[in-house]
């Protein structure tokens, strides 16, 4: 990072600091949106666009992740804080369990992706049949006066889901700058080149593959329990859905795979672009069932055809930033 | 004594033996070629001992070691270092990152790597070109880099798979100096694939001539370019030079 990038992340870093102080209610939940793709695009970005490992399936960590938190909590009251740890604990076991059968069977690419939908999808079924956690009638979490802060179980005014979702986006980002200088980013993305060719070099790909997914998935899971304890109610059918792990690559997609920003830029647009259409629909008094989806469509095509890397990289090259993938 | 030790190799692919029986050293600080005409079963020796393939018979030992069967990582780390045929650069990194990964092998983190990958790609020329992607470099450069990472690795055997195709003559006369100087240099040991004859008659001490998967001759290039059964397998039956 040169001089120039390190002064604008501050200023950006001020900027949404400041944020609660001006905004008003409907702002903020968007900017606490944006943060939460933000942050589990980043987590999606480790293996994908790090290790060239294409998940198609990150929904199953979110609802893994927000069912282990939300249930430990509503049905033994212990805090999000402690259920934390479970939720990481099952992710990781659940991705080390994909990524242990997809690699020491050298299954790669398309199929792997396939893979991880599978899971996806039969997790969801699955959850409909645990009555424990409501089953498909949804597991729901008492909402507590908004006004009185209780972040030790993550209950409190917006103002505090928005510094608790910063505080993990920078986290992450600042976790995946880390990780990309050291081996682990190199080894990633030699990987992620070629595979054949890294293993002449020495590396254990099987292992530094896994250490990929099992990173992501702990990341992915962190994001779940945030979830739970933002939304209040959980349902297998929505966490769990496909739609879910592909608004998730969105952000990524659209920013930049395998940049450190392209996931936070990515988000960011999406979701303001979105919310401005529905907005202005709205205003204009036109409801059209589904129009987000096709506009997801509509602006993932434009990106693929005409910004194949992504916004980030071209917009950083503008702006003298130099990130590159 | 001998680094590397193939005794009595085969490997068959779908019925079809690529190579049948195959015996020969490369003794420590040596430079062998290994010749034959296409099809012959050179590269598939190369990936028999990088672990690419396992044997189905025989034996490779490497340093007193039995090596048949490991995985490519784990021979890296034993202390063999290869090249592609058709180059794999990594072509979304730097020169400079490519190299590094290489490094990483032996260093302790990646500030020593990238001293390590500073000197090397000094060493082969590229040190003005290591911010370009690799992507963006010529053939005769990606050539390059691809033994810059390989030698990265710090191997004790280097396999160079036909690193001189493709290049013109003066800079497959640079590419020549290079491995002499560091097989003089620091006793690195070479075993290369080669069709250009120019390099291997300038490089090798010792050759080895496969035909069908077998090794047909062996010995000086002298004595080999003299050999009537390598003449009949190049140029066919009742050649004379």
């Amino acid at each position: 990072m040169n001089a120039r990038a390190a002064v604008l992340l501050a200023v950006l870093a001020v900027l949404l600091l400041l944020l609660p102080a001006v905004a008003n209610s409907y702002v903020l939940s968007v900017a606490t949106l944006i943060l939460f793709f933000a942050y589990a695009g980043q987590a999606w970005n480790v293996m994908m666009g790090f290790a060239g490992q294409l998940s198609l399936g990150h929904s199953l960590y979110v609802g893994v992740g927000a069912y282990a938190a939300a249930g430990l909590f509503f049905h033994y009251g212990i805090g999000p804080w402690a259920g934390i740890w479970v939720a990481i604990a099952l992710c990781v076991a659940l991705g080390a369990a994909i990524g242990f059968l997809a690699f020491r069977f050298g299954i790669s690419g398309v199929y792997f992706a396939l893979l991880t939908i599978a899971f996806a999808e039969f997790t969801r079924i699955g959850f409909d049949h645990i009555d424990w956690l409501g089953g498909p009638g949804g597991l729901f979490l008492k909402v507590a006066q908004r006004e009185a802060l209780d972040l030790a179980n993550l209950r409190g005014p917006p103002a505090m889901f928005y510094y608790v979702m910063l505080a993990l986006t920078a986290a992450a980002f600042g976790l995946c700058a880390w990780l990309l200088r050291s081996r682990a980013g190199y080894y990633w993305r030699a990987i992620r080149e070629d595979e054949q060719a890294a293993q002449a070099l020495g590396i254990n790909t099987f292992r530094w593959k896994m250490l990929a997914v099992v990173v992501s998935s702990a990341m992915t899971a962190v994001a779940g329990v945030f979830f739970a304890f933002y939304y209040n109610n959980l349902f297998p059918e929505q966490i769990f859905h496909i739609s879910r792990s592909i608004e998730i690559i969105l952000g990524p997609v659209i920013g930049g795979v395998g940049t450190l920003f392209g996931p936070v830029l990515g988000a960011a647009v999406l979701t303001i672009l979105a919310d401005a259409i529905t907005e202005v629909l709205a205003a204009l008094g036109v409801e059209i069932p589904g129009v987000k989806q096709v506009f997801y469509g509509v602006v993932l095509l434009v990106v693929v055809m005409f910004l194949p890397h992504g916004i980030w990289p071209p917009l950083a090259r503008k702006l003298g930033l130099g990130e590159r993938s | 004594m001998a680094l590397l030790a193939l005794q009595s190799v085969s490997k068959s692919f779908h019925g079809l033996r690529a190579v049948s029986g195959v015996s020969f050293e490369v003794a420590e600080g040596a430079i062998v070629g290994l010749i034959g005409p296409n099809g012959a079963g050179k590269t598939t020796i190369f990936n028999m001992v990088a672990g690419v393939y396992a044997p189905d018979r025989g034996e490779i030992r490497f340093a007193a070691r039995r090596i048949e069967g490991l995985r490519p990582d784990q021979v890296c780390a034993a202390g063999i270092g290869r090249t592609f045929q058709i180059v794999r650069p990594f072509a979304g990194l730097s020169v400079l990152e490519n190299v590094v990964i290489g490094a990483l092998e032996r260093a302790a983190g990646v500030p020593e790597a990238r001293r390590h990958a500073d000197e090397i790609l000094e060493r082969l020329g590229l040190a003005a070109k290591r911010d370009l992607p690799a992507a963006a470099l010529t053939l005769p450069d990606r050539k390059r880099l691809e033994v810059a990472r390989a030698l990265a690795t710090r191997p004790r055997l280097l396999l160079l798979d036909e690193v001189m195709a493709g290049l013109r003559p003066t800079e497959c006369d640079q590419m020549v100096a290079v491995f002499r100087e560091i097989n003089r240099r620091e006793g690195l040991t070479i075993l290369l694939i080669e069709h250009v004859m120019r390099a291997v008659m300038a490089l090798a001490q010792d050759i080895v001539v496969l035909h069908h998967g077998e090794v047909i001759a062996h010995g000086t290039p002298e004595a080999v370019v003299r050999d009537p059964a390598v003449l009949e397998c190049y140029l066919g039956e009742g050649a004379e030079v």
